[in-house]
């Protein structure tokens, strides 16, 4: 963000007045930033993020100890890495001491104390009456090391230091940032960073925060819970997916099977071997255009979204538009409801058809399937083998047929009035 | 020679624990060793997982992961906001602050409406917990508890006691009285007890059982007359930060949500988790049933809001914008489910179309981050309560 170069925002030297004031940027520049980056319509809204950024400790007013963005000329300095929040800094009062201490060394106007720093001042020179001079030593060299260091450095530093307490110690009235979610607190990553001092103080007695509840060991996985978890995935996709029967793979079906495709005709067309068998008598009678329809609908009914459009389409032309290469038999109300819900196109487009193509297989074609060579011979287990037929007589053929066909009429007539 | 009948003729210093006790001969990798008998007995087990490191275990558990999300997205054909764009938009969204509720000394943390539609039950850092009248902005009862931090309160539905409980890490009901003379802390009773804090809890369709969630990295359903715990619900890997129980009158089912990122969904009867989700970046914050129980809503420290649906098994929606970078500390659905208000920890609440998938609003008011936040059971208003020692209610 700070890289005018790359899209950031420009940061600039202002002369104001007899000096020159280093390294800022207006609030205008900033709110316009993040309505740019962070697609924002509402300027309000970028203020507000504005403001929370600075209230965070990023940005700072060089001239305010109150954190917040405007959106005008007022000027924003960037805050060093080095004081940034993340860091988890949680300094210490001594540490507040030494630096209200150093700032009353420095004879210049603008490092003057507020009324409230004046006043955490006193508080803490009570609270430390005995260490006071300890302080005032550290506060000593601190403003002796400052002093060597270039001006506009200075200035610079100083006003990021100054914007680190802000955020730490900030004006009555305003939002402590720094306040965190108990639940949270116990898993800061560097718990231990947190006790060092700003200024490299070391002290024997670190008071322990109260906020902080001594950090509790993480627990670690161990093999039980990653068991535990292997046996719930299994579980979960065994949910998923649905098994399907090894039988229905085997190119044989056994007896049972072929039986219960006698028992109605949603029986067959449930089993996929079924399905093909009656496809294959229908082949043979020149009408396999009534279930490839069928077929054809069914599966529409389960193609995604994106795909139901074009599928619709391919179905008319494939079966009901005028001259289609496997046109359906279907009487013309049905046909005018089917043509009207083409034009919709959606999944149930080709209900109405459906359903009459249904009830048509089911009434005829349905019906004779079960009485055919084919099936009867699957349903009785026979082989066929090409020779051992030929050498039966034409007698024995016909009896045979003719037998089959009676069985045939007894057993579909059963179970269709069951 | 028998195992059942060996004798104990050498007595010396076991060659896995070094203590001194009775040995037996014990073989490993074809090398004989001596182990005392509960030694051995541990050896014998672990045999069994020899060749499972933990790293391996690890491996297939991701795999499986792997398998899983293969599965799901199977039945994936169609985002949500694609088919919600046949939907109408809605019209002109105008909520404002109607009532302040101002009283708690410190930060609010937790709130709850009573089925009366009309009270508000909230809690406090300071130990304080406050019954409101919402529309006169009365306080009608207070109780300091003796810890502090109270990070869960709900009231029961007759709207006759409420249960609140934090650091103490317990759940405490207190039944309520108008009688001034009564002290209402003479009455506490002591539900739950948990190993660490409370984050969580709620009454479930009756004054009778309570549902906890807790630090601990557990929830536990209790009977409140007894005390007695009636069912723990073990698998989350971290602090569990929220609940909520299903919709349905015969509910038996809820949904919690913990730092370990992870929601899952328990059966109450069992206490197995049935279903877990694991999509979020960060702490899962708040979880909410979707009106009709076959979704929820979860609100993360990641910034963004997530609705994961049931039935398939899965997250549809995620709302989040590039310029909300804060988490979100609270999430509820308004009554008819077509909007999710949440609020965040940048002080304001957005308000989120939730088929179509994008903000309809955003409230400012608070001076603070909004920690809870709750639609009223009639879906005329909802409350938020913030770090700012306040609680508003919208309408």
């Amino acid at each position: 963000m700070q890289d005018d170069k790359t899209g950031g925002v420009p940061i600039r030297t202002v002369k104001s007045f007899l000096s020159k004031i280093p390294s800022v940027v207006t609030g205008t520049d900033i709110v316009q930033w993040l309505m740019k980056n962070l697609s924002i319509e509402d300027p309000v809204e970028a203020i507000h993020l504005g403001s929370l950024v600075a209230a965070q400790g990023y940005v700072f007013p060089i001239s305010d100890h109150v954190l917040t963005m405007k959106d005008d000329g007022t000027f924003y300095r960037f805050q060093a890495p080095y004081f940034w929040p993340s860091n988890c800094w949680e300094p210490e009062n001594t540490d507040y001491a030494i630096y209200l201490c150093k700032r009353t060394m420095q004879n210049k106007a603008r490092l003057e104390l507020a009324d409230y720093e004046a006043e955490n001042l006193a508080r803490l020179q009570r609270a430390f009456a005995r260490k006071w001079e300890f302080i005032f030593m550290q506060a000593e060299a601190q403003v002796k090391i400052d002093r060597k260091k270039d001006k506009t450095e200075r200035k610079i530093l100083d006003s990021q230091e100054r914007a680190f307490w802000d955020v730490h110690r900030p004006v009555p009235g305003c939002v402590n940032t720094t306040e965190m979610d108990i639940r949270k607190c116990r898993r800061l990553k560097n718990p231990q960073k947190v006790k060092k001092s700003v200024y490299g103080v070391t002290e024997e007695s670190q008071s322990q925060s109260p906020v902080h509840v001594p950090s509790q060991p993480i627990r670690k996985t161990t093999k039980e819970d990653i068991r535990k978890q292997i046996t719930f995935l299994n579980a979960q996709i065994d949910r998923h997916r649905l098994k399907m029967s090894k039988v229905a793979e085997s190119k044989e079906p056994s007896q049972h099977r072929v039986k219960r495709w006698g028992f109605s005709f949603d029986e067959i067309l449930k089993d996929q071997v079924g399905r093909d068998q009656f496809l294959r008598f229908l082949e043979s009678e020149f009408s396999s255009e009534n279930l490839r329809f069928w077929l054809a609908v069914q599966d529409l009914k389960e193609q995604p979204l994106q795909d139901v459009a074009k599928r619709v389409e391919e179905i008319w032309q494939e079966f009901l538009a005028p001259g289609a290469p496997s046109a359906i038999n279907l009487d013309s109300h049905s046909y005018e409801i089917t043509s009207q819900n083409v034009k919709d196109g959606g999944r149930y487009t080709f209900e109405d058809a459906q359903e009459h193509i249904y009830k048509l297989m089911k009434s005829d074609s349905y019906a004779r399937f079960l009485r055919s060579n084919a099936y009867q011979d699957l349903l009785l287990a026979r082989k066929k083998p090409e020779s051992e037929q030929g050498r039966r007589t034409s007698l024995e053929k016909f009896t045979r047929s003719v037998g089959k066909s009676l069985a045939g009429k007894r057993l579909t007539g059963l179970m269709q009035s069951s | 020679m028998c195992d059942q009948t060996f004798l104990v003729n050498v007595f010396g210093s076991c060659d896995k624990c070094f203590k001194q006790r009775a040995l037996r001969p014990v073989f490993k990798k074809s090398q004989q060793l001596s182990y005392c008998s509960p030694c051995a007995e541990i050896m014998a087990t672990d045999g069994l997982h020899e060749n499972e490191t933990l790293a391996s275990l690890k491996s297939e558990a991701e795999s499986l992961k792997g398998k899983l999300e293969e599965e799901r997205a199977k039945l994936h054909d169609v985002e949500l906001h694609q088919v919600a764009e046949r939907v109408e938009a809605l019209g002109q969204f105008v909520m404002k602050t109607r009532r302040t509720l101002k009283g708690h000394g410190n930060k609010v943390l937790c709130m709850d409406w009573c089925k009366d539609k009309r009270r508000i039950v909230s809690s406090s850092q300071d130990g304080k917990v406050i019954v409101w009248d919402s529309f006169t902005t009365n306080k009608e009862h207070a109780v300091t508890m003796p810890c502090t931090w109270v990070m869960a309160c709900a009231y029961a539905p007759s709207g006759c006691a409420i249960a609140c409980g934090g650091l103490d890490n317990k759940c405490s009901v207190y039944p309520l009285t108008f009688d001034k003379n009564e002290n209402m802390a003479a009455k506490k009773k002591s539900v739950a007890m948990h190993t660490n804090y409370l984050s969580a809890c709620s009454f479930t369709n009756s004054d009778m059982q309570i549902l906890t969630a807790s630090g601990d990295g557990t929830c536990a359903l209790w009977d409140v007359e007894s005390g007695q715990l009636l069912q723990s619900f073990h698998g989350h890997g971290a602090d569990v930060l929220c609940l909520d129980l299903a919709p349905s009158e015969t509910g038996n089912t809820f949904v919690s949500g913990g730092c370990d990122k992870k929601a899952m969904v328990w059966d109450m009867r069992s206490g197995q988790c049935v279903q877990a989700f694991e999509t979020h970046e960060s702490d899962i914050n708040s979880v909410r049933y979707y009106p009709s129980g076959d979704a929820f809503a979860s609100g993360s420290d990641d910034a963004t809001c997530r609705l994961y649906d049931l039935r398939a098994d899965r997250e549809v929606a995620i709302y989040s914008k590039e310029s909300i970078i804060f988490g979100a500390s609270s999430v509820d659905f308004s009554l008819s489910g077509r909007l999710l208000f949440a609020g965040y920890n940048d002080y304001t609440i957005n308000v989120w179309d939730v088929l179509k998938g994008s903000r309809v609003s955003i409230l400012f008011g608070h001076e603070n981050r909004v920690s809870t936040l709750r639609v009223s059971p009639d879906g005329t208003a909802f409350c938020s309560g913030s770090w700012d020692h306040t609680l508003r209610v919208w309408a």
